[in-house]
């Protein structure tokens, strides 16, 4: 793999930059690999990522039913944060921001990390109530997030209409270390360097079965659209159809698969430089690097697996946005999509081992997931190698909701993830 | 946009007038139930990539709950039934049979 550096664009630029390589290799699949992780969005590249940097095991492939980032990790509106309530979440996502600080330069691709600040409005008394103990819990788990109040939102963020006359802006949870970052180019940096360290990366490979040949029932290898391939362990990190795909394996998962659309409007100069989320009327908002603004909203009410959404749930975004910020009343929308995200009860992620020995899954991060892919990827590869969920990933396991131990985050931190 | 008819009264609209309810035909665990039996009524759902039978509720018109029949991947709705009914009616089944044969949705197919 040829470095990506300022000499090498140099080079290239005196060579018509013909001498570029693919960023990553794309193999038939070998017979047997040690892990094969389903699914090539950021997570879980990401996993194999790790697996190959933290553990050393790099005899893994990808595997992909479309093609790589083209689920939720494209589709998102790429906010990173990680001012959570519950010290578990908090502490995965503290983790994954944090990685995110360095990934450009660990993984030697440009990820575009922007910590441009996160503003979570408080609009209601509750909601006041609710980050002012969320600030506090953060600063006892050693994430920086501070409650600022309406003067200092204003000066933040002027575009932001603070005496609205349904929900004024009483306040907000500030996280200046949160921000965004080039959602595609996470998820092919780490596909370049998963790539580099031998990993094969199998694009338009559909998984149709899972074998459980091994002792005591544990996985043994897969049927794929490009043939059988064995494995000694197994990582299913597919978002919404992690049911489809564990159903393969024979067991179920506490996931229901909900539409959630984002959108852009056509690109006009900058004028705001924080990522604002107003979770009471339910929309947030930043401005990307081209001058769109990108804009989310809620998930649909029930399930679906479109990849486009509602379109009532536009039209609310719209209107609670147009209420917070009122310049952007006549902007045209360019584009919208839908995503289609893995909803757990107590909204919180699973990262567990499961009923089958030998498999493992990573999903449920909801609306969420973006954000989480460096710290998901860390915790999972750890879990996949070790075989035992280690600190990050202990309160996340799927058992949880037999055993009544909620990371109740939905409660906790209000809809938006 | 999803258009649904109220089979209580009949009236045809677009799902704004009505509220989503989760999924239909889930066994109730009563006191005494062990854990599993209770994750499972409380958390595991079917979630399938095609048929699909959930409630909802006519919210902004005669307020009751039905049933609705429908496709989770092209959103084709089957057919609407009576909340009142522990199974789908064959009516329906037949329905989802002919245009989406070999279907199976828990028990029923």
């Amino acid at each position: 793999m040829t470095r990506y550096s300022v000499f090498a664009i140099a080079r290239e630029a005196l060579r018509h930059h013909e001498g570029w390589e693919r960023a990553w290799r794309s193999p038939a699949p070998k017979a047997r690999y040690d892990v094969v992780v389903v699914g090539a969005g950021g997570h879980g590249l990401a996993t194999a990522y790790y697996l190959g940097r933290n553990f050393g095991i790099t005899n893994v492939a990808v595997i992909e039913k479309g093609w790589l980032g083209g689920g939720n990790t494209g589709r998102n509106t790429t906010i990173i944060r990680s001012n959570y309530l519950q010290d578990p979440s908090a502490a995965i996502y503290e983790k994954s921001r944090s990685l995110y600080e360095t990934m450009s330069q660990d993984l030697n691709y440009n990820v575009m990390f922007s910590p441009r600040g996160v503003m979570m409005l408080a609009q209601t008394e509750h909601e006041v109530r609710g980050y002012k103990r969320t600030a506090h819990a953060n600063a006892l788990q050693g994430v920086e997030t501070q409650f600022i109040g309406p003067e200092r939102v204003k000066e933040l963020c002027p575009i932001i209409h603070i005496e609205g006359p349904r929900y004024p802006v009483l306040g907000a949870l500030w996280q200046p270390r949160g921000g965004t970052a080039r959602h595609d180019a996470v998820a092919w940096g780490y596909a370049r360097a998963c790539s580099a360290m031998g990993m094969d990366i199998i694009q338009q490979c559909e998984v149709t079965a899972i074998h459980r040949n091994g002792e005591g029932g544990a996985v043994s290898g897969i049927s794929t659209t490009k043939g059988e391939i064995a494995c000694g362990k197994l990582a299913i990190v597919v978002a919404g159809h992690t049911g489809q795909v564990c159903g393969l394996a024979g067991f179920r998962m506490p996931i229901e698969a909900l539409p959630l659309q984002a959108l852009v409007s056509e690109p006009i100069k900058p004028c705001m430089d924080v990522v604002v989320m107003a979770n009471t009327v339910h929309g947030y908002m930043s401005q990307s690097d081209k001058g769109e603004m990108v804009i989310g909203g809620g998930t649909d009410g029930y399930n679906a697996f479109t990849q486009r959404g509602s379109f009532h749930h536009i039209e609310e975004t719209g209107r609670a946005l147009v209420e917070t910020f009122p310049m952007i009343s006549r902007l045209k929308m360019l584009r919208q999509w839908g995503g289609i995200v893995d909803m757990t009860g107590d909204r919180s992620p699973i990262l567990s081992k499961t009923p089958v020995p030998n498999v493992f899954v990573n999903c449920g991060w909801g609306t969420g997931g973006f954000k989480a892919i460096p710290g998901s990827g860390w915790a999972m590869a750890e879990l996949v190698a070790k075989g035992e969920p280690g600190p990050l990933t202990a309160a996340f396991g799927m058992d949880r909701f037999r055993e009544g131990r909620f990371i109740d985050e939905s409660v906790a931190a209000g809809v938006a993830h | 946009m999803l258009t649904l008819t109220c089979p209580c009264c009949g009236t045809t609209a677009e799902e704004t007038e009505f509220a989503p309810g989760g999924e239909a035909h889930l066994k109730r665990v009563g006191p005494g139930s062990d854990d599993a039996a209770f994750e499972e009524y409380m958390f595991l759902r079917e979630n399938p990539k095609g048929v699909h039978f959930e409630r909802w509720r006519h919210a902004y018109g005669c307020g009751k709950w039905f049933h609705a029949a429908r496709c989770t991947v092209t959103m084709d709705v089957f057919g609407t039934y009576s909340a009142q009914v522990t199974e789908p009616p064959q009516e329906i089944r037949d329905r989802i049979s002919a245009r989406r044969p070999g279907w199976s949705w828990r028990e029923f197919a």
